[in-house]
């Protein structure tokens, strides 16, 4: 089989299909099982500086092609977070803390604090006060959290950025300023559910992000902006569950491409994706590189 | 799914903190599958089935007790049933189980009865006071019962009605209830884990596979889907009875 193996981001990676952050990331036992599965890379459920529960149920809802979700960052604190990343680690993958604060210098002390292979910066959940995109939308905080990570860890920096603003380009090229290994678009979109029953948002904490299926073609448009205009690799996140999905996103300009809510399938889906991807670039003789961003070079 | 909208048709006091809650929908669900419960305004819990239309509830928190709130013609959002129940194996069965942990027991136990399957139990309680379910067990077959303070049957705990039985007479074990109660039982008799099943519960919040909470050390097997029952063997070189993860993904103690 073709070989898939890339460098994005400033990792070395077997093949391009990581897992996202937030699924299946919270013990590194399950992080390990993912590598296993075929993940070319792994991302750990975001950790903070303080432990917290999350927000009450529902936490999920499903809908029509896709999922809302509101988990609320619950996270034991990167202070008893280590272990799994070194269980994790034995899946032989890469391994990248999604990390989230409020602050730069909290960002900064967690970067300081965790041993992995990279951090991704969460400046991008769409449903936790004080945090992820309430950072996440203001281009200058983007810049001062990702140029204090920088400054404090010794690993690749990944910024992950939130649809949820009027211009993503803008949000991504502070992250290039701040000094950012690699972008990742996108983070789930802001969105909500009623339970027409009896009127409550069915969510816990009412609002909650959409991921699946149905933001693809957002992530596609955003992936293909920002690709074309940064100098940094994007990595694309954000409905991927089949081969095709990822030659799509890889086509708008995607270095790697993450998958998260097709994991509903099960682990499976890693190899289903590899195989594909690879068979289709046997196919067009294409490689990777070749394929990266087609659409942004084909005109009239 | 959404959650589906029930209404609760009957409540009844099982015990001091235990009420069984019927609903106007027979969700046909396996033995040992579960529900989430929704609780508007509250929050959603995972709950096992005790019957086809029925969830035995013990009120331990929040969740639970707003549930305790709610009377007949009350409603809940469902979603379910969910996860990997008890599969029937073999002509004759033994069911061991402790406290509310009884309840998907009796369920199971009368769909062997219907099967032609011979069915004995085990089960422990804290107290008399305590004791769900006897009628249901009693017209089954066998029923051994201890208690902790000895009130009733056997006194002890549940590993200590073992004595009583030859586990090589039976085909297949099933085991529900507190954790240390399961891991007792399970570490006791571990000749004979390959042909028990045991449901067992995790912090689950999602219940849908993807979050990775209730994922188990050191497989990461995800309770939530590919359990809630699991094979002993599985869980004998696993966290169980060692730690949990509780809601911020931390490990902590196992209780009760």
């Amino acid at each position: 089989m073709l070989s898939l193996s890339i460098h994005a981001g400033g990792l070395q990676l077997n093949n391009p299909i990581l897992l996202a952050a937030g699924i299946l990331g919270t013990t590194g036992a399950s992080l390990c099982r993912a590598a296993r599965a075929g993940a070319g890379g792994v991302v750990t459920k975001s950790v903070g500086s303080l432990p917290r529960e999350g927000h009450p149920g529902p936490t999920i809802v499903h809908v029509d092609g896709g999922l809302l979700n509101a988990m609320g960052l619950p996270n034991p604190s990167y202070k008893d977070f280590q272990d799994e990343i070194d269980t994790a680690r034995k899946g032989g993958v890469p391994v990248i803390a999604s990390i989230f604060g409020s602050f730069a210098a909290e960002f900064a002390q967690i970067a300081r604090s965790l041993k992995a292979d990279a951090f991704e910066l969460n400046l991008s959940c769409p449903h936790a006060e004080k945090y992820g995109s309430e950072l996440g939308r203001y281009p200058d905080l983007v810049e001062s959290v990702t140029g204090a990570v920088k400054a404090a860890a010794d690993v690749p920096v990944w910024v992950k950025l939130t649809p949820n603003t009027a211009d993503i380009l803008e949000l991504g090229l502070a992250a290039q300023r701040g000094g950012a290994d690699a972008i990742v678009a996108i983070n789930t979109l802001k969105a909500m559910a009623i339970d027409i029953e009896t009127g409550y948002p069915i969510l816990g904490n009412r609002f909650g992000g959409l991921s699946g299926s149905a933001i693809k073609p957002v992530a596609v448009r955003c992936v293909y902006e920002l690709a074309g205009r940064l100098e940094i690799p994007v990595i694309g996140v954000g409905g991927v569950s089949t081969w095709e999905d990822a030659v799509e996103m890889i086509m708008a300009g995607a270095s790697a491409v993450q998958v998260g809510t097709a994991l509903l399938k099960g682990y499976g889906v890693f190899e289903e994706i590899t195989t594909g991807l690879s068979r289709y670039l046997e196919r067009k003789s294409l490689t990777l590189e070749e394929l990266r961003g087609l659409a942004g070079r084909r005109r009239s | 799914m959404k959650p589906i909208n029930c209404i609760i048709e009957e409540v009844r006091s099982e015990a001091p903190l235990i009420r069984t809650f019927r609903l106007d929908r027979n969700f046909d669900p396996a033995p040992g599958q579960y529900v989430m419960v929704w609780i508007r305004g509250v929050d959603e819990i995972p709950m096992s089935f005790s019957g086809p239309d029925t969830i035995t509830v013990q009120s331990v928190g929040e969740a639970s007790a707003a549930l305790f709130s709610l009377g007949r013609g009350s409603s809940v959002g469902l979603r379910g049933p969910l996860g990997n129940g008890f599969v029937l194996r073999g002509k004759r069965i033994l069911l061991m189980g402790g406290g509310v942990g009884t309840a998907p027991l009796a369920f199971l136990g009368e769909q062997a009865k219907s099967a032609s399957m011979k069915v004995a139990s085990l089960l422990g309680f804290r107290c008399k006071e305590d004791l769900i379910f006897r009628d249901r067990f009693e017209a089954l077959g066998d029923t051994i019962i201890t208690t902790d303070d000895g009130s009733l049957g056997i006194h002890g705990r549940v590993a200590s009605g073992l004595k009583e039985l030859d586990l090589f007479e039976y085909d297949q074990i099933y085991l529900c209830g507190p954790e240390m109660m399961m891991w007792d039982i399970i570490s006791r008799t571990a000749e004979h884990a390959k042909k028990t099943q045991a449901c067992i519960n995790r912090y689950f919040k999602c219940a849908a596979g993807i979050c990775g909470s209730c994922c188990l050390d050191p497989d990461g097997l995800r309770v939530c889907v590919e359990g809630p029952v699991v094979m002993a063997d599985r869980l004998l070189e696993s966290e169980f009875g060692r730690y949990r993860r509780g809601p911020t993904g931390g490990k902590g103690p196992c209780k009760g």
